[in-house]
Protein backbone atom coordinates (compact mmCIF):
# COMPACT_ATOMS: atom_id res chain seq x y z
CA UNK A 1 0.00 0.00 0.00
CA UNK A 2 2.72 2.57 0.82
CA UNK A 3 3.85 1.66 -2.62
CA UNK A 4 0.68 3.39 -4.42
CA UNK A 5 0.99 6.12 -1.94
CA UNK A 6 4.51 6.63 -3.20
CA UNK A 7 3.55 6.66 -6.78
CA UNK A 8 0.52 9.26 -6.44
CA UNK A 9 2.47 11.51 -4.33
CA UNK A 10 5.87 11.56 -6.86
CA UNK A 11 3.40 12.08 -9.49
CA UNK A 12 1.95 15.53 -7.96
CA UNK A 13 5.37 16.57 -7.29
CA UNK A 14 6.08 16.19 -10.65
CA UNK A 15 3.04 17.91 -11.57
CA UNK A 16 3.58 21.17 -9.36
CA UNK A 17 7.49 20.72 -10.68
CA UNK A 18 5.91 21.80 -13.99
CA UNK A 19 3.88 24.37 -12.82
CA UNK A 20 6.69 26.33 -11.00
CA UNK A 21 8.86 26.04 -13.80
CA UNK A 22 6.46 27.06 -16.38
CA UNK A 23 3.81 29.37 -14.62
CA UNK A 24 3.52 32.87 -15.94
CA UNK A 25 2.85 34.59 -12.92
CA UNK A 26 5.72 35.20 -9.97
CA UNK A 27 2.18 33.79 -7.84
CA UNK A 28 1.93 30.85 -9.75
CA UNK A 29 5.59 30.06 -8.46
CA UNK A 30 5.16 30.46 -5.00
CA UNK A 31 1.84 28.45 -5.16
CA UNK A 32 3.66 25.46 -6.74
CA UNK A 33 6.29 25.21 -4.53
CA UNK A 34 4.31 25.43 -1.36
CA UNK A 35 2.36 22.94 -2.73
CA UNK A 36 5.36 21.16 -4.03
CA UNK A 37 6.77 21.37 -0.23
CA UNK A 38 3.63 19.72 1.08
CA UNK A 39 3.85 17.00 -0.84
CA UNK A 40 7.98 16.28 0.02
CA UNK A 41 6.69 16.36 3.73
CA UNK A 42 4.25 13.34 2.91
CA UNK A 43 6.66 11.39 1.27
CA UNK A 44 8.92 11.71 3.69
CA UNK A 45 6.34 11.07 6.30
CA UNK A 46 5.37 7.66 4.10
CA UNK A 47 9.03 7.02 3.60
CA UNK A 48 9.12 7.12 7.43
CA UNK A 49 6.60 4.18 7.83
CA UNK A 50 7.78 2.36 4.87
CA UNK A 51 11.69 1.95 5.98
CA UNK A 52 10.31 1.72 9.85
CA UNK A 53 12.21 4.52 11.42
CA UNK A 54 10.00 6.93 12.86
CA UNK A 55 11.70 9.52 13.98
CA UNK A 56 11.95 10.75 10.23
CA UNK A 57 8.97 12.26 11.17
CA UNK A 58 11.08 14.87 12.90
CA UNK A 59 12.08 15.90 9.54
CA UNK A 60 8.48 16.03 8.16
CA UNK A 61 7.39 18.47 10.54
CA UNK A 62 10.04 20.86 10.71
CA UNK A 63 9.91 20.86 6.83
CA UNK A 64 5.94 21.62 7.50
CA UNK A 65 7.33 24.71 9.71
CA UNK A 66 10.34 25.81 7.06
CA UNK A 67 7.79 25.64 4.36
CA UNK A 68 5.36 28.14 5.91
CA UNK A 69 8.13 30.55 6.73
CA UNK A 70 9.72 30.28 3.44
CA UNK A 71 6.12 31.21 1.42
CA UNK A 72 5.46 33.99 3.66
CA UNK A 73 9.17 35.30 2.79
CA UNK A 74 8.31 34.97 -0.81
CA UNK A 75 4.81 36.92 -0.88
CA UNK A 76 6.66 39.61 1.45
CA UNK A 77 9.24 40.57 -0.98
CA UNK A 78 7.01 40.05 -3.67
CA UNK A 79 4.61 42.61 -2.53
CA UNK A 80 6.95 44.61 -0.59
CA UNK A 81 9.88 44.46 -2.19
CA UNK A 82 11.92 44.34 0.97
CA UNK A 83 11.79 42.79 4.67
CA UNK A 84 11.58 45.95 6.55
CA UNK A 85 7.92 47.21 7.54
CA UNK A 86 5.24 44.79 9.10
CA UNK A 87 3.56 42.65 6.85
CA UNK A 88 0.43 44.66 6.94
CA UNK A 89 1.74 47.64 5.33
CA UNK A 90 0.43 48.57 2.26
CA UNK A 91 0.79 51.95 1.56
CA UNK A 92 4.18 50.46 0.03
CA UNK A 93 2.49 47.55 -2.06
CA UNK A 94 4.36 47.56 -5.53
CA UNK A 95 2.09 46.70 -8.71
CA UNK A 96 1.60 43.56 -9.62
CA UNK A 97 4.98 41.13 -10.52
CA UNK A 98 3.68 39.08 -13.81
CA UNK A 99 6.49 39.06 -15.66
CA UNK B 1 12.14 -2.03 -6.30
CA UNK B 2 10.21 1.18 -5.07
CA UNK B 3 13.26 2.86 -3.59
CA UNK B 4 14.92 2.72 -7.39
CA UNK B 5 11.80 4.23 -8.68
CA UNK B 6 11.70 7.06 -5.74
CA UNK B 7 15.92 7.39 -6.32
CA UNK B 8 15.60 7.81 -10.09
CA UNK B 9 12.55 10.04 -9.76
CA UNK B 10 13.48 12.13 -7.56
CA UNK B 11 17.38 12.34 -9.30
CA UNK B 12 15.18 13.48 -12.35
CA UNK B 13 13.85 16.02 -10.52
CA UNK B 14 17.16 17.51 -9.14
CA UNK B 15 18.72 17.06 -12.95
CA UNK B 16 15.20 19.05 -14.72
CA UNK B 17 15.52 21.45 -11.89
CA UNK B 18 19.29 22.40 -11.90
CA UNK B 19 19.03 22.69 -16.01
CA UNK B 20 15.55 25.39 -15.30
CA UNK B 21 17.92 27.12 -13.00
CA UNK B 22 20.45 28.05 -15.11
CA UNK B 23 18.36 28.62 -18.03
CA UNK B 24 16.27 30.84 -16.45
CA UNK B 25 16.51 34.76 -16.23
CA UNK B 26 13.93 35.54 -13.61
CA UNK B 27 15.83 35.61 -10.71
CA UNK B 28 12.72 35.11 -8.32
CA UNK B 29 12.34 32.51 -9.74
CA UNK B 30 15.35 30.99 -9.64
CA UNK B 31 15.60 31.57 -5.49
CA UNK B 32 11.85 29.31 -5.45
CA UNK B 33 13.69 26.77 -7.91
CA UNK B 34 16.68 26.89 -5.27
CA UNK B 35 14.56 26.14 -2.55
CA UNK B 36 12.95 23.10 -4.49
CA UNK B 37 16.43 21.85 -5.13
CA UNK B 38 16.66 21.74 -1.08
CA UNK B 39 14.00 19.84 -0.39
CA UNK B 40 14.91 17.62 -3.23
CA UNK B 41 18.54 16.74 -1.79
CA UNK B 42 16.31 16.39 1.88
CA UNK B 43 14.38 13.97 0.11
CA UNK B 44 16.98 12.12 -1.45
CA UNK B 45 19.53 11.97 1.88
CA UNK B 46 15.64 10.52 3.84
CA UNK B 47 15.87 7.85 1.47
CA UNK B 48 19.81 6.83 1.73
CA UNK B 49 19.23 6.82 5.58
CA UNK B 50 21.21 9.33 6.81
CA UNK B 51 18.61 11.62 8.78
CA UNK B 52 20.46 13.65 10.59
CA UNK B 53 21.80 15.59 7.52
CA UNK B 54 18.47 15.54 5.92
CA UNK B 55 17.15 17.54 8.87
CA UNK B 56 20.10 20.10 8.81
CA UNK B 57 19.27 20.96 4.76
CA UNK B 58 15.94 20.77 5.13
CA UNK B 59 16.41 23.56 7.53
CA UNK B 60 19.20 25.32 6.54
CA UNK B 61 18.55 25.19 2.74
CA UNK B 62 15.12 25.16 2.07
CA UNK B 63 14.69 27.65 4.95
CA UNK B 64 17.65 29.90 5.99
CA UNK B 65 18.93 30.20 2.68
CA UNK B 66 16.18 30.87 0.84
CA UNK B 67 15.32 33.62 3.26
CA UNK B 68 18.08 35.27 2.65
CA UNK B 69 18.52 34.80 -0.77
CA UNK B 70 15.07 36.66 -0.78
CA UNK B 71 16.31 39.20 1.08
CA UNK B 72 19.11 40.05 -1.28
CA UNK B 73 16.55 39.91 -4.06
CA UNK B 74 15.74 43.14 -2.32
CA UNK B 75 18.46 44.91 -3.19
CA UNK B 76 19.15 43.85 -6.89
CA UNK B 77 17.19 43.91 -9.90
CA UNK B 78 14.61 40.79 -10.80
CA UNK B 79 15.39 40.25 -13.74
CA UNK B 80 19.33 38.94 -15.13
CA UNK B 81 20.19 40.63 -18.14
CA UNK B 82 21.65 38.19 -21.04
CA UNK B 83 25.07 37.69 -21.24
CA UNK B 84 24.78 38.35 -25.56
CA UNK B 85 23.03 41.33 -27.01
CA UNK B 86 23.35 42.33 -30.16
CA UNK B 87 25.41 45.08 -28.55
CA UNK B 88 27.93 42.59 -27.40
CA UNK B 89 27.56 40.23 -29.62
CA UNK B 90 29.13 36.59 -28.20
CA UNK B 91 32.94 36.45 -29.49
CA UNK B 92 34.56 33.75 -28.29
CA UNK B 93 33.69 30.34 -29.77
CA UNK B 94 33.59 27.64 -26.63
CA UNK B 95 34.87 24.49 -28.03
CA UNK B 96 37.67 24.71 -26.15
CA UNK B 97 36.70 25.27 -23.06
CA UNK B 98 34.48 22.31 -24.06
CA UNK B 99 36.85 20.13 -24.90
CA UNK B 100 38.76 20.53 -21.50
CA UNK B 101 35.41 20.15 -19.44
CA UNK B 102 34.81 16.86 -21.31
CA UNK B 103 38.39 15.47 -20.82
CA UNK B 104 38.20 16.33 -17.33
CA UNK B 105 34.84 14.91 -17.09
CA UNK B 106 36.13 11.46 -18.61
CA UNK B 107 39.09 11.14 -16.33
CA UNK B 108 36.99 11.59 -13.16
CA UNK B 109 34.40 9.47 -14.34
CA UNK B 110 37.40 6.64 -15.06
CA UNK B 111 38.85 7.15 -11.55
CA UNK B 112 35.09 6.32 -10.52
CA UNK B 113 35.36 2.84 -12.01
CA UNK B 114 37.71 2.15 -8.89
CA UNK B 115 35.56 3.30 -6.52
CA UNK B 116 34.31 0.62 -4.35
CA UNK B 117 30.07 -0.54 -4.67
CA UNK B 118 27.55 1.68 -2.34
CA UNK B 119 27.42 0.25 0.91
CA UNK B 120 29.61 -2.45 0.26
CA UNK B 121 30.75 -3.41 3.86
CA UNK B 122 34.11 -4.38 2.92
CA UNK B 123 35.13 -0.78 1.75
CA UNK B 124 38.02 1.41 3.26
CA UNK B 125 35.69 3.61 4.72
CA UNK B 126 33.57 1.14 6.57
CA UNK B 127 36.35 -1.22 8.43
CA UNK B 128 38.74 1.08 10.10
CA UNK B 129 37.25 3.13 12.42
CA UNK B 130 33.43 3.10 12.02
CA UNK B 131 33.27 -0.38 12.78
CA UNK B 132 35.13 0.67 16.11
CA UNK B 133 32.30 3.47 16.69
CA UNK B 134 29.47 1.33 15.98
CA UNK B 135 30.68 -1.30 18.26
CA UNK B 136 32.11 0.81 20.95
CA UNK B 137 29.75 4.25 21.14
CA UNK B 138 26.93 2.95 23.64
CA UNK B 139 29.00 2.10 25.94
CA UNK B 140 31.84 4.58 25.66
CA UNK B 141 29.98 7.57 25.82
CA UNK B 142 26.25 6.18 27.22
CA UNK B 143 24.55 7.62 23.89
CA UNK B 144 22.52 5.94 21.92
CA UNK B 145 22.49 7.93 18.31
CA UNK B 146 26.01 7.23 16.99
CA UNK B 147 26.12 10.74 14.98
CA UNK B 148 25.76 12.85 17.77
CA UNK B 149 28.86 10.46 19.82
CA UNK B 150 31.05 10.91 17.31
CA UNK B 151 29.99 14.61 16.19
CA UNK B 152 30.38 15.58 19.85
CA UNK B 153 32.90 13.58 21.65
CA UNK B 154 34.79 11.53 19.33
CA UNK B 155 35.37 14.08 17.04
CA UNK B 156 35.15 16.76 18.91
CA UNK B 157 37.93 19.00 18.00
CA UNK B 158 36.06 19.10 14.50
CA UNK B 159 32.99 20.34 16.11
CA UNK B 160 34.83 23.22 17.99
CA UNK B 161 36.23 24.11 14.62
CA UNK B 162 33.04 24.33 12.56
CA UNK B 163 31.40 26.56 15.19
CA UNK B 164 34.23 28.77 15.09
CA UNK B 165 33.94 28.64 11.44
CA UNK B 166 30.29 29.84 12.11
CA UNK B 167 30.69 32.59 14.26
CA UNK B 168 33.62 34.04 11.94
CA UNK B 169 30.62 33.76 9.22
CA UNK B 170 28.37 36.16 11.46
CA UNK B 171 31.43 38.32 12.30
CA UNK B 172 32.47 38.64 9.12
CA UNK B 173 28.38 39.51 7.92
CA UNK B 174 28.29 41.98 10.46
CA UNK B 175 31.67 44.03 9.58
CA UNK B 176 30.47 44.09 5.67
CA UNK B 177 26.70 45.18 6.07
CA UNK B 178 26.24 44.73 10.08
CA UNK B 179 26.55 48.15 11.72
CA UNK B 180 24.34 50.37 13.38
CA UNK B 181 21.79 52.55 11.49
CA UNK B 182 19.77 55.80 12.74
CA UNK B 183 16.19 54.57 13.16
CA UNK B 184 14.01 56.88 10.94
CA UNK B 185 11.55 58.20 13.59
CA UNK B 186 9.10 59.71 11.32
CA UNK B 187 7.60 56.63 9.33
CA UNK B 188 5.90 55.34 11.83
CA UNK B 189 3.55 57.90 12.70
CA UNK B 190 2.71 58.38 8.98
CA UNK B 191 1.80 54.81 8.28
CA UNK B 192 -0.62 54.38 11.45
CA UNK B 193 -3.65 55.53 9.59
CA UNK B 194 -3.11 53.26 6.53
CA UNK B 195 -2.80 50.51 8.40
CA UNK B 196 -4.56 47.56 7.82
CA UNK B 197 -3.73 44.68 10.15
CA UNK B 198 -3.82 41.29 8.40
CA UNK B 199 -5.72 39.79 11.17
CA UNK B 200 -5.21 35.72 9.75
CA UNK B 201 -1.54 36.13 9.15
CA UNK B 202 -0.49 37.74 12.64
CA UNK B 203 -3.03 35.24 14.70
CA UNK B 204 -1.62 32.24 13.28
CA UNK B 205 1.74 33.35 13.20
CA UNK B 206 1.21 34.08 17.45
CA UNK B 207 -0.30 30.68 17.47
CA UNK B 208 2.41 29.24 15.87
CA UNK B 209 6.43 31.10 17.14
CA UNK B 210 6.01 29.27 20.55
CA UNK B 211 5.36 26.05 19.35
CA UNK B 212 8.15 26.08 17.04
CA UNK B 213 10.88 27.70 19.66
CA UNK B 214 9.33 24.64 21.64
CA UNK B 215 10.21 22.19 18.85
CA UNK B 216 13.71 23.42 18.70
CA UNK B 217 13.93 22.76 22.49
CA UNK B 218 12.76 19.25 22.17
CA UNK B 219 15.14 18.71 18.57
CA UNK B 220 18.19 20.15 20.87
CA UNK B 221 17.72 17.62 23.88
CA UNK B 222 16.50 14.60 21.87
CA UNK B 223 19.74 14.83 19.86
CA UNK B 224 20.99 12.43 22.17
CA UNK B 225 18.47 9.85 20.87
CA UNK B 226 16.96 10.30 17.42
CA UNK B 227 17.91 12.88 14.53
CA UNK B 228 18.47 15.91 15.82
CA UNK B 229 21.43 17.65 17.58
CA UNK B 230 22.60 21.52 18.24
CA UNK B 231 22.81 22.53 14.59
CA UNK B 232 19.39 21.70 13.40
CA UNK B 233 18.16 23.34 16.71
CA UNK B 234 19.81 26.51 16.60
CA UNK B 235 18.46 27.03 12.82
CA UNK B 236 14.69 26.01 13.97
CA UNK B 237 15.01 28.60 16.91
CA UNK B 238 15.96 31.34 15.03
CA UNK B 239 13.33 30.04 12.00
CA UNK B 240 10.96 31.19 14.59
CA UNK B 241 12.25 34.57 14.98
CA UNK B 242 12.56 35.28 11.04
CA UNK B 243 8.81 34.32 11.74
CA UNK B 244 8.40 36.88 13.95
CA UNK B 245 10.01 39.32 12.00
CA UNK B 246 8.58 38.57 8.94
CA UNK B 247 5.29 39.49 9.96
CA UNK B 248 5.05 41.56 12.60
CA UNK B 249 8.29 44.14 11.21
CA UNK B 250 11.96 44.41 11.84
CA UNK B 251 11.36 46.96 14.09
CA UNK B 252 9.41 44.88 16.67
CA UNK B 253 11.75 41.73 15.98
CA UNK B 254 14.70 44.14 16.95
CA UNK B 255 12.58 45.15 20.44
CA UNK B 256 12.54 41.85 21.14
CA UNK B 257 16.09 40.73 20.70
CA UNK B 258 18.49 43.72 20.40
CA UNK B 259 21.26 43.29 18.83
CA UNK B 260 23.71 43.52 21.43
CA UNK B 261 22.68 40.14 22.71
CA UNK B 262 22.87 38.32 19.78
CA UNK B 263 26.82 39.09 19.18
CA UNK B 264 27.42 37.99 22.99
CA UNK B 265 24.95 35.22 22.62
CA UNK B 266 26.93 34.37 19.85
CA UNK B 267 29.94 34.86 21.32
CA UNK B 268 28.81 32.65 24.23
CA UNK B 269 28.20 30.02 22.41
CA UNK B 270 31.65 29.26 21.77
CA UNK B 271 33.11 30.32 24.86
CA UNK B 272 30.39 27.48 26.58
CA UNK B 273 31.94 24.93 24.10
CA UNK B 274 35.68 25.96 24.59
CA UNK B 275 35.31 26.55 28.15
CA UNK B 276 34.47 22.63 28.27
CA UNK B 277 37.65 21.72 26.90
CA UNK B 278 39.26 24.38 29.21
CA UNK B 279 37.23 22.46 32.33
CA UNK B 280 38.85 19.07 31.20
CA UNK B 281 42.76 20.37 30.94
CA UNK B 282 42.34 22.29 34.67
CA UNK B 283 40.47 19.23 35.82
CA UNK B 284 44.01 17.12 34.88
CA UNK B 285 42.52 15.35 31.47
CA UNK B 286 42.97 16.16 27.98
CA UNK B 287 41.57 19.05 26.34
CA UNK B 288 37.80 18.52 25.43
CA UNK B 289 38.44 14.85 27.01
CA UNK B 290 34.68 14.85 29.03
CA UNK B 291 35.77 12.20 31.52
CA UNK B 292 36.51 14.18 34.43
CA UNK B 293 33.60 15.97 33.92
CA UNK B 294 31.41 13.83 35.71
CA UNK B 295 31.80 10.82 38.56
CA UNK B 296 32.31 8.43 36.46
CA UNK B 297 33.05 8.07 32.67
CA UNK B 298 29.42 7.76 31.67
CA UNK B 299 28.00 10.58 33.60
CA UNK B 300 31.00 12.49 32.67
CA UNK B 301 30.32 12.16 28.85
CA UNK B 302 26.89 12.77 29.43
CA UNK B 303 27.25 16.00 30.58
CA UNK B 304 30.06 17.15 28.58
CA UNK B 305 28.14 16.21 25.32
CA UNK B 306 25.04 17.96 26.90
CA UNK B 307 27.35 21.51 27.32
CA UNK B 308 28.29 21.01 23.82
CA UNK B 309 25.78 20.55 21.98
CA UNK B 310 24.04 23.82 24.07
CA UNK B 311 26.96 26.02 22.83
CA UNK B 312 26.56 24.71 19.17
CA UNK B 313 22.93 25.63 19.30
CA UNK B 314 23.53 29.12 21.11
CA UNK B 315 26.06 29.86 18.29
CA UNK B 316 24.17 28.84 15.36
CA UNK B 317 20.91 30.44 16.60
CA UNK B 318 22.28 33.89 17.40
CA UNK B 319 24.35 33.53 13.71
CA UNK B 320 21.82 32.59 11.95
CA UNK B 321 19.41 36.06 13.37
CA UNK B 322 22.81 38.47 12.86
CA UNK B 323 22.63 37.25 9.32
CA UNK B 324 19.23 37.79 8.83
CA UNK B 325 19.05 40.87 10.46
CA UNK B 326 21.86 42.35 8.85
CA UNK B 327 20.68 41.21 5.16
CA UNK B 328 17.46 41.97 5.87
CA UNK B 329 17.84 45.54 7.66
CA UNK B 330 19.80 46.73 4.31
CA UNK B 331 18.90 49.62 1.80
CA UNK B 332 16.69 51.13 4.57
CA UNK B 333 17.50 54.55 5.11
CA UNK C 1 -6.56 -6.95 8.97
CA UNK C 2 -9.51 -3.96 9.24
CA UNK C 3 -7.02 -1.61 10.21
CA UNK C 4 -4.80 -2.68 6.86
CA UNK C 5 -7.98 -2.07 4.85
CA UNK C 6 -8.83 1.31 6.27
CA UNK C 7 -5.34 2.27 5.72
CA UNK C 8 -5.20 1.10 2.21
CA UNK C 9 -8.55 3.29 1.54
CA UNK C 10 -7.09 6.31 3.30
CA UNK C 11 -3.95 6.08 1.50
CA UNK C 12 -5.48 5.55 -1.50
CA UNK C 13 -7.49 8.11 -1.67
CA UNK C 14 -5.50 11.00 -0.10
CA UNK C 15 -3.15 9.80 -3.44
CA UNK C 16 -5.61 10.12 -5.87
CA UNK C 17 -6.93 13.75 -4.27
CA UNK C 18 -3.07 14.86 -4.59
CA UNK C 19 -3.17 13.52 -8.81
CA UNK C 20 -6.25 15.51 -9.14
CA UNK C 21 -4.28 18.76 -7.28
CA UNK C 22 -1.37 18.28 -9.45
CA UNK C 23 -3.65 18.08 -12.63
CA UNK C 24 -5.53 20.85 -11.20
CA UNK C 25 -2.66 23.18 -10.87
CA UNK C 26 -1.30 22.38 -14.28
CA UNK C 27 -4.51 22.72 -16.14
CA UNK C 28 -6.77 25.32 -14.93
CA UNK C 29 -6.46 28.95 -16.72
CA UNK C 30 -5.52 31.51 -13.88
CA UNK C 31 -3.52 31.91 -11.08
CA UNK C 32 -7.02 31.89 -8.69
CA UNK C 33 -8.45 28.84 -9.85
CA UNK C 34 -5.14 26.79 -9.67
CA UNK C 35 -5.31 28.26 -5.98
CA UNK C 36 -7.83 26.60 -5.55
CA UNK C 37 -6.77 23.48 -6.73
CA UNK C 38 -3.39 23.26 -4.35
CA UNK C 39 -5.30 24.73 -1.33
CA UNK C 40 -8.13 22.65 -0.88
CA UNK C 41 -7.03 19.40 -2.03
CA UNK C 42 -3.39 20.05 0.06
CA UNK C 43 -4.95 19.79 2.94
CA UNK C 44 -7.12 16.96 2.54
CA UNK C 45 -4.46 14.98 0.99
CA UNK C 46 -2.40 15.66 4.03
CA UNK C 47 -5.29 14.51 5.89
CA UNK C 48 -6.38 11.64 4.53
CA UNK C 49 -2.98 10.20 3.95
CA UNK C 50 -1.16 11.11 7.62
CA UNK C 51 -4.49 9.43 9.03
CA UNK C 52 -3.69 5.98 6.85
CA UNK C 53 -0.11 5.92 8.42
CA UNK C 54 -1.51 7.02 11.96
CA UNK C 55 -3.43 3.68 11.86
CA UNK C 56 -0.10 2.28 10.94
CA UNK C 57 1.28 3.25 14.17
CA UNK C 58 -1.22 2.68 16.83
CA UNK C 59 -1.15 4.33 20.03
CA UNK C 60 2.63 5.70 19.94
CA UNK C 61 4.59 8.32 19.78
CA UNK C 62 4.65 8.37 16.38
CA UNK C 63 1.08 8.73 16.34
CA UNK C 64 1.37 11.97 18.10
CA UNK C 65 3.99 13.21 15.86
CA UNK C 66 2.14 12.41 12.90
CA UNK C 67 -1.13 14.65 15.07
CA UNK C 68 1.33 17.09 15.10
CA UNK C 69 2.11 17.53 11.44
CA UNK C 70 -1.55 17.52 10.76
CA UNK C 71 -2.12 20.10 12.93
CA UNK C 72 0.75 22.09 11.56
CA UNK C 73 -0.51 21.77 7.93
CA UNK C 74 -3.97 22.27 8.21
CA UNK C 75 -3.15 25.87 10.20
CA UNK C 76 -0.50 26.89 8.15
CA UNK C 77 -1.78 25.43 4.38
CA UNK C 78 -4.79 27.73 4.27
CA UNK C 79 -3.14 30.47 6.22
CA UNK C 80 -0.51 30.28 2.85
CA UNK C 81 -3.26 30.25 0.60
CA UNK C 82 -4.98 33.29 2.01
CA UNK C 83 -1.93 35.29 2.50
CA UNK C 84 -1.31 34.56 -1.58
CA UNK C 85 -4.31 35.23 -2.55
CA UNK C 86 -4.58 38.69 -0.54
CA UNK C 87 -1.05 39.61 -2.27
CA UNK C 88 -2.27 38.73 -5.89
CA UNK C 89 -5.46 41.16 -5.68
CA UNK C 90 -3.79 43.93 -3.63
CA UNK C 91 -1.30 43.81 -6.09
CA UNK C 92 -3.73 44.54 -9.37
CA UNK C 93 -3.75 40.49 -11.06
CA UNK C 94 -6.96 40.42 -12.10
CA UNK C 95 -9.48 36.72 -12.06
CA UNK C 96 -10.03 35.61 -15.62
CA UNK C 97 -13.60 35.94 -16.04
CA UNK C 98 -14.86 34.35 -18.92
CA UNK C 99 -12.98 32.30 -21.93
CA UNK C 100 -12.62 35.70 -24.34
CA UNK C 101 -10.87 37.84 -21.81
CA UNK C 102 -6.76 38.11 -21.19
CA UNK C 103 -5.64 37.54 -17.70
CA UNK C 104 -5.97 41.82 -16.91
CA UNK C 105 -9.12 43.12 -18.28
CA UNK C 106 -11.70 44.25 -16.64
CA UNK C 107 -15.19 42.41 -17.09
CA UNK C 108 -17.51 43.21 -19.76
CA UNK C 109 -21.10 42.71 -19.41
Amino acid sequence: MFVAAFLAILLSMGLALARALSGPTTYDRIAAVNMFGTKTVLLIGVLAFFSGRTDLLDIALVYALINFIGVIAALKLVTQGNFHASHDDRSEAKQGDAE
Amino acid sequence: MIDIIIDITLLTFLAITSVAILRMSNLFAIVMLFGVFSLLSAGLFVVMDAPDVAFTEAAVGAGISTVLMLATLALVKRQQKPHYTEETPQTHRPWLPLLVVIVTGSALVYGTWDIPAFGDPDAPAQTHVARYYIDNALQETGVPNIVTAILASYRGFDTLGEVAVIFTAAVAVLLLIGGRRPKSPATSKDKESKIKPNLILRVVAKFLIPLIILFALYVQFHGDFGPGGGFQAGVIFSAAFILYSLVFGLDSAEKIIPANWLRILAALGLLIYAGVGIASLLLGENYLDYTPLGSNQIAGQHLGILLVELGVGITVAAAMLILFFAFAGRGRD
Amino acid sequence: MIIDIASWILLLAGGGLGIVGGIGIHRFPDFYSRLHATGITDTLCAMLILLGLGLQAGWSIAAFKLALIFMFLFFTTPTASHALANAAAHSGLKPKLSSNDSDKQAPHD
